[in-house]
């Protein structure tokens, strides 16, 4: 059962993650919230499941011609030192405060969406509109 | 900009998307789509390349937690299954839906959660 209601929320968080939208921002609030997961142990399994998942679509990627490596190691570098750094640190934050911490951030990067998604929302109006009018001349 | 200005630049997104995804464990990604697109990369192109980007930063950090003793064998390789699978769905999903309303759909559904661990 336990399983069962795993693989569920792994199903979830996936769907999102292959349509592009972190997977990990929803895998995990659903393992925190609805499954009763530790919030380490979750931030622990959504890092470890999204490498078999990147390592695919990275060899897609590369295959479709979709990478433009110009200057990335400039950002690889100083994302894995930190990475670690941060990783190292939340060791020793209690589940209860990084809880919280992730609370924030998800309500902070949820406000980015709505903005671009409005966004985009309003461009593709914009875009019907204009095909409109040509389509009237 | 001259060439100094530009490798501080990348180096400080990088610093920003590596420091998010190892205290949250993930959002690196939600963070560097949009600086390389900012960055001059197209839509399609900075996805893709946003995962090379953080594929060695969550192998780092994936380290540092299970270093760190947080593991579930169970957990782990349900989830995994199920992440494997949903995420081809969602690959197909992709042509379907509109990019713009399941970026709403998604932002709040996130903010319903985020609230939900605050409180």
């Amino acid at each position: 059962m336990r399983f069962l209601v795993y693989l569920l929320a792994g199903l979830a968080g996936g769907v999102l993650g292959g349509m592009g939208m972190g997977g990990g921002c929803v895998l995990i609030p659903i393992l925190t919230v609805l499954c009763g997961v530790p919030q380490h142990m979750a931030q622990s399994v959504n890092l470890l499941t999204f490498l078999p998942m990147a390592a695919v679509s990275l060899h897609v990627h590369a295959e479709n011609g979709l990478l433009d490596t110009r200057g990335v190691l400039w950002m690889i570098v100083p994302a894995t030192l930190l990475s670690v750094l941060g990783g190292l640190f939340v060791q020793n934050v209690s589940g209860g405060a990084l809880r919280v911490g992730f609370g924030v951030f998800l309500c902070l990067l949820s406000l980015y969406q709505f903005a671009s998604g409005i966004k985009g929302l309003r461009a593709a109006k914009a875009g019907s509109r204009d095909s409109g009018y040509k389509a009237g001349l | 900009m001259t060439e100094v200005k530009k490798i501080a630049k990348l180096c400080g997104a990088g610093m920003l998307t590596g420091a998010v995804n190892g205290l949250f464990g993930g959002g690196g990604g939600m963070i560097v789509v949009p600086l390389l697109q900012a960055n001059g990369r197209a839509p399609l192109v900075a996805h893709a390349t946003a995962i090379l980007i953080i594929l060695p930063v969550c192998l780092a950090s994936a380290a540092v937690y299970l270093a760190g003793g947080w593991f579930d064998a169970e957990l782990f390789l349900a989830v995994g299954l199920g992440v494997l699978a949903g995420g081809a769905a969602g690959a197909n999903l992709l042509g379907v839906i509109s990019p713009a309303a399941a970026t709403l759909v998604f932002a709040a559904v996130m903010f319903a959660a985020g609230v939900r661990m605050i409180v």
